[in-house]
């Protein structure tokens, strides 16, 4: 047993939990983290695109150090059929800035400097360790946790858990239910290896610059997921993820859409003759606004992917995980700094933070959106990118119909898939989930 | 379209660190005659294979490629089909990219 007792337990090394640490430690909090892997990010997987602005909030000067990939240029969206993509491209030279505003990371190498920082803050860092427990008092107030260690609880003020979409801290004390199969997507992802010149060459960058690209269609086979490709320095991170309720429900392999998104004719030409060095997969918070728990409680926070804060629409969760691990942490500090006890009403203070940033703003937003995508999958991830596919070859194929003809041809094709009433219908339920 | 033949998740795994923990499954099937919908799911959901079937029919896993992402808790342990807990610590995948 650790008889010392901390001001505060963080529970897990990632975004939200170092971030979390790493803001109380600063303020001269005595803090205990807790990480399961055997180095900090060994048990942690992402795309990986880290966002600038809010890792400068807790580490100004963090582009001096980290371990950075590429900063993002350009930015592809790919509406996919099984032979073809509709692309959109947004290429800037305005994001060859001096502090670039986006960057391709590899999480594992990343987190693990991040950690390097909590501890320089002056946190205690705990690997290996597997938290199994929260411990309570007889008021079920959280008191601290139990690690399968040694016997024995380890006590403090207060306990963040940082524990991910899969956590099973929380949920076991009933502070929040399980993810559900309609509230996670499963992501699976390989790193192809190539040489830097290769990659520059292929995707059409110099130096640092990088590109990344966001696929939808018919990869997923009509369930609802999403395709994705970054270029590191040296390696290409390919992934493709779908909905756990509609893997459950189609009987679809993850492997069998990853590897169909490899050999698809837009993409097997940009990882031709790699080396593959990883295969990984991770759960994805997916179920926005309504999914969130409730984040405090007596003696406890919730923060990151343990509370569902994902932005599915925009693709970002990294940057609410820090920003609410930074957020919780400072309410903590403010709660500490007047001498009161951590009590879920002090906590609240928390929830309020977290309710005026972009965090729960934007996860706010898109509150419809989420169901919408679900409910209506066919559509949106089948029948559309097929039409739209077909419209695209018939308007640049040249071969001596008639523009008119042309024209009545493909709205002809939206009317059969749709309907009228279909498409109205679905344009309106898009556009009032999305305002 | 010219497709190259896919390679077998089994494989697959190779290429990643695995520190095993022996005789500590941190996934288990509950003993059962006929499969329920949920353990037949994961078969094909599992995208690490961690879950066949026996010869008598029945759901069996060997956690050792398990790269931890949880989608069979998702599915299966509201149905008390299976008990899932980290591995212990240091124990399991060990990714050295993430």
């Amino acid at each position: 047993m650790i008889e010392e007792r901390f001001d505060a337990i963080v529970v897990g090394a990632g975004m939200a939990g170092n971030a979390a640490a790493l803001t109380m430690a600063k303020r001269g909090m005595k803090v205990l983290q807790l990480e399961r892997g055997e180095y900090p990010g060994s048990k942690n997987v992402q795309g990986a695109i880290l966002y600038a602005d809010m890792m400068e909030k807790l580490i100004p000067e963090f582009r001096e150090e980290a371990p950075l990939e590429r900063h993002l240029v350009e930015q592809r969206f790919w509406i996919m059929d099984d032979r073809s993509h509709v692309g959109m491209h947004y290429r800037s030279d305005d994001f060859n800035e001096e502090r670039p505003n986006r960057y391709t990371i590899i999480r594992a190498q990343f987190d693990k400097w991040f950690s390097s920082k909590v501890r320089e803050a002056g946190a205690t860092v705990l690997c290996e360790t597997t938290v199994t427990e929260l411990a309570r008092d007889d008021r079920e107030r959280v008191v601290g946790v139990r690690t399968d260690r040694r016997d024995g609880e380890i006590h403090a003020d207060v306990v963040v858990l940082a524990e991910g979409v899969n956590g099973l801290l929380g949920t076991r004390a009933g502070l929040r239910a399980r993810p559900t199969p309609d509230n996670v997507a499963l992501a699976v992802k390989e790193m192809h290896f190539l040489p830097r010149e290769t990659i520059e060459a292929r995707f059409n960058l110099k130096g640092d610059e990088g590109v990344v690209i966001e696929a939808a269609g018919t990869i997923s086979r009509g369930m609802t997921g999403m395709g994705f490709i970054y270029a590191n320095k040296e390696c290409i991170s390919l992934g493709i993820g779908c909905l756990v309720a509609d893997f459950q429900r189609t009987g679809q392999t993850p492997y069998g859409m990853l590897d169909h998104f490899k050999q698809h004719p837009s993409v097997a030409p940009l990882i031709a003759g790699s080396e593959v060095k990883e295969y990984s997969a991770h759960l994805i918070p997916e179920g926005g606004y309504k999914a969130i728990p409730q984040l405090h409680g007596d003696g406890w926070v919730v923060v990151g992917d343990a509370a569902q804060l994902n932005n599915a629409i925009h693709r970002e969760g990294s940057n609410l995980a820090m920003t609410s691990g930074r957020i919780a942490a400072e309410a903590i500090v403010q709660v500490k700094s007047r001498r009161e006890p951590m009590t879920a009403t002090n906590l609240s203070l928390y929830k309020k933070m977290l309710d005026d940033s972009f965090v729960i703003k934007d996860l706010k937003k898109y509150k419809d959106l989420p169901t919408l995508m679900h409910t209506h999958s066919q559509n949106f991830f089948l029948t559309y990118p097929q039409l739209i596919s077909k419209a695209m070859q018939n308007f640049v194929r040249v071969d001596g119909t008639p523009k008119a003809e042309k024209e009545k041809a493909t709205l002809k094709s939206f009317v059969r898939a749709r309907s009228w009433t279909g498409l109205f219908g679905d344009a309106c339920r898009f556009a009032r989930a999305w305002r | 379209m010219n497709v190259e033949p896919s390679m077998r998740v089994e494989d697959k795994l190779y290429y990643n660190r695995y520190l095993v923990d022996v005789g500590h499954p941190h996934v288990k099937v509950r003993a059962h005659t006929t499969p329920s919908p949920q353990l037949l799911a994961l078969l094909k959901v599992c995208p690490a294979r961690c879950y066949e079937l026996n010869d008598n029919g029945q759901v069996e896993i060997t956690v050792d490629g398990c790269i931890e992402c949880g989608t069979c808790r998702v599915i299966a342990e509201p149905t008390g089909d299976i008990q899932w807990s980290h591995p212990r610590g240091g124990y399991g995948v060990l990714f050295k990219f993430g």
